[in-house]
């Protein structure tokens, strides 16, 4: 296992670095020359732009300037915004933020996913299960903005439980909302998944053995079926952790949440190439760190799989 | 000898020592699916004492593990549905009781093995924990307790190093292993009464045997009853007293094992006994049964087996044989000895 770990490590390198190299020329792509947003329509004086140009490190070659930001990333600095401030500090402000939105996403889906899938897996056909699917469903095809309107209208407008924006985006209390907004379409996927995978395994040998035995249903259903049906439920949920914090970032925009989403959307419009990558730089590390996790879990799930 | 009280199962427990353990009474089971009513069981009668071994034989789709099922309590209903009969276990009729007493009375008191145990064994549990588990939930045995009996259970059929190997997966094991991991699990609470559902038949014929010898020899041990499901008649006779022989859901003849391979007295265990391989036939070409098994959704009327017996009369296409208590030339009645046959006597003694 230490090796596994050891050499999935070691796999993450050239994703990573790829990712990153990928980045960095897109960022330098972006229309628009940094030092013109930051003097707007005047023209700059030309001392001043060499001075900032410098300070920026962009008075050198392209290729110059892809070498000095990985050497820098290497050494955990990952450069500074136009305005003097430290890219690490707008992310260590941004990046909390987006991931409690996410984790509690991920919670809300991952538990109230599973448990619907189980009652419809062993329910098939009925009334529970019906009304499931059609809910599942209509989860599925509304798109999250409209979904976001919908929970602000009749949340905050109508009944007025909540305010229609996010005030603190470091409150849980405040992100409840934004939270099940982000985590419906995938809510709706994972009890699909399960319920599929539950009504599938019912039928195994392996559960008319369990029952044989003589087991109460609490214990075959919640140590032989569940724990069968959620191999594939995990495998999704791996990716869908990435996803989440992709889809963050649209739900954010929606509940004025400061996270990820908001300081990219500023970093974009004013040209921010430094903190635009710092940001994916970040996300990427989180995306391979999760499925990292994902693929342990699995193997502990599923004996069968080897570390290979 | 032959002046047998009752008639009807005087000869049966003449044969063995003690009262019918387990007693199936006309079982009659259905199965509602898209393509209508298949009637996988039409009128199973048969018994088991302690101790003894019934071999329950005849072609797939006889129903052979659909009756099992029901008397396990694990048949999938719906689709299928018990029409008619009783499953009396020590006495009391099983169909009768509540959920609860049924399950108090499955891996407890009659245990059963499975064909495929690969599939049968759950993939992601260790095997630790699935012997185990029998003991903690039967008999709250803490999880240390549980663990020792269960590597007590695997050296019982014989798993090398099993204390090394309890926290091993199904997976890990050959497949003669986990039969012999299924056994121990059958056997674990050492119950009156195990069912074996072609316990070696997914098995290389090398280590059939071997698996085989050790159930005998555990049943012997425990003075268990067993059912033994099987379509394979050269297993059968060295470990089973008595066979019951099933066709279209129904038992076609019930013999003691020798008397029935001496002398047959349905057309259809005649049929099946012409075609075992023997090895003085080589080169021979095999006999077969002719036509096909029937279809359970249209079972054809009289007797079931009358499109593929050779010696079908018209009363034969129209009435359904009773099971007849067989007797011999003179009229006594042979123990344990029936045929559901119109002519049975014409195929015993003619
Ligand atoms: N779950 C089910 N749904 C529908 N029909 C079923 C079901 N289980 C069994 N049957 C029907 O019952 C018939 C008898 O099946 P059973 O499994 O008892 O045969 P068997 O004698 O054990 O055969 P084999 O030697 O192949 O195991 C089958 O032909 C099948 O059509
Ligand atoms: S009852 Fe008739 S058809 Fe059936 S086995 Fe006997 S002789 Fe053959
Ligand atoms: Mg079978």
């Amino acid at each position: 296992m230490g090796r596994f770990v050891a050499r999935r490590l070691l796999q993450m390198i050239p994703v990573f670095l790829g990712t990153v190299t990928i980045i960095f020329f897109m960022t330098r792509m972006l229309p628009g020359d940094p030092a013109a947003a930051m003097w707007g329509d005047k023209a700059a004086d030309p001392a001043q732009l060499a001075a900032f140009k410098h300070r920026m490190g962009l008075d050198v070659s392209t290729g110059q300037q892809y070498l000095d930001y990985m050497g820098n990333l290497l050494t955990g600095n990952f450069g500074e915004t136009m305005a003097g401030r430290k890219v690490i500090d707008v992310i260590g402000e941004a990046l909390p933020v987006t991931i409690r939105l996410a984790l509690l996403a991920f919670v809300f889906e991952v538990v109230v996913g599973v448990t619907i899938g189980l009652f419809s897996g062993l329910r098939r056909g009925k009334a529970f299960d019906k009304t499931a699917l059609v809910f599942t469903l209509l989860l599925i095809s509304i798109p999250v903005p409209v979904l976001g309107f919908i929970f602000q209208n009749v949340f905050a407008i109508q009944l007025k439980w909540i305010t229609p924006t996010v005030q603190d985006s470091m409150n849980l209390g405040q992100l409840m909302l934004p939270a099940i907004v982000l985590g419906s379409i995938s809510l709706a996927y994972v009890a699909r998944l399960t319920r599929t995978s539950i009504a599938e395994n019912i039928k195994s040998d392996y559960m008319r053995t369990a029952i044989a035995k003589g087991l109460p249903r609490r214990k075959v259903i919640g140590t032989h079926l569940l724990r069968n049906s959620m191999i594939p439920v995990v495998t999704f949920l791996g990716t869908d952790l990435g996803a989440l914090m992709g889809g963050a970032i649209v739900t954010e925009g929606i509940f004025n949440v400061k996270g990820v989403g908001n300081a990219l959307y500023h970093a974009i419009n004013l040209n921010e190439g430094a903190t635009v990558s710092g940001f994916v730089v970040v996300l990427v590390l989180v995306y391979l760190a999760a499925s990292l996790i994902v693929d342990l879990l699995y193997a502990v799930l599923d004996p069968r799989i080897r570390y290979a | 000898m032959t002046t047998a009280p009752e008639k009807t199962t005087a000869g049966q427990d003449r044969l063995v020592p003690g009262t019918p353990l387990l007693e199936v009474r006309d079982l009659h089971v259905e199965f509602k699916t898209r393509d209508g009513v298949a009637k996988a069981v039409n009128g199973v009668n048969y018994s088991v004492a302690a101790g003894e071994t019934l071999a329950v034989l005849g072609e797939s789709g006889s129903g052979k593990s659909v009756t099992a099922q029901t008397i396990m309590g694990i048949l999938d209903m719906p689709p299928g549905r018990v029409t008619a009969g009783e499953i009396l276990f020590r006495g009391q009729d099983m169909l009768k009781m509540s959920n609860e007493e049924r399950r108090k009375i499955r891996g407890r008191k009659i245990a059963m093995i499975f064909q495929d145990a690969l599939s049968s064994l759950n993939p992601v549990l260790s095997v630790g924990y699935q012997l185990g588990e029998m003991f903690r939930v039967h008999e709250g045995a803490s999880r240390k307790e549980a663990k020792a009996k269960a590597i007590e259970l695997m050296d019982r059929v014989r798993i090398p190093a099993a204390a090394q190997r309890v926290n091993d997966y199904p997976h890990q094991f050959s497949g003669g292993m986990r039969q012999r991991i299924m056994i121990a699990m059958a056997l674990a609470l050492e119950p009156d009464l195990i069912i074996a559902d072609e316990p070696t038949t997914a098995l290389d014929v090398t280590v059939q045997a071997q698996v085989m010898d050790l159930l005998a020899e555990l049943q012997a041990e425990y003075h268990m009853g067993l059912i033994l499901i099987t379509h394979d008649l050269g297993v059968v006779a060295d470990v089973a007293d008595k066979i019951a022989v099933m066709y279209a859901g129904r038992i076609v003849e019930t013999a003691p094992v020798h008397d029935l391979y001496a002398r047959p007295a349905h057309p259809y265990t005649k049929g099946l006994l012409r075609s075992i391989p023997r090895l003085d036939q080589k080169g021979e070409e095999l006999y077969a049964i002719k036509g096909l098994p029937p279809n359970l959704y249209k079972v054809p009327a009289g007797c079931a087996f009358n499109p593929r017996c050779d010696v079908a009369t018209d009363l034969c296409r129209t009435e359904i044989p009773a099971l007849h208590q067989v007797t011999d030339r003179d009229g006594a009645e042979l123990a344990g000895r029936k045929s559901a046959c119109h002519l049975w006597k014409e195929t015993l003694h003619g």
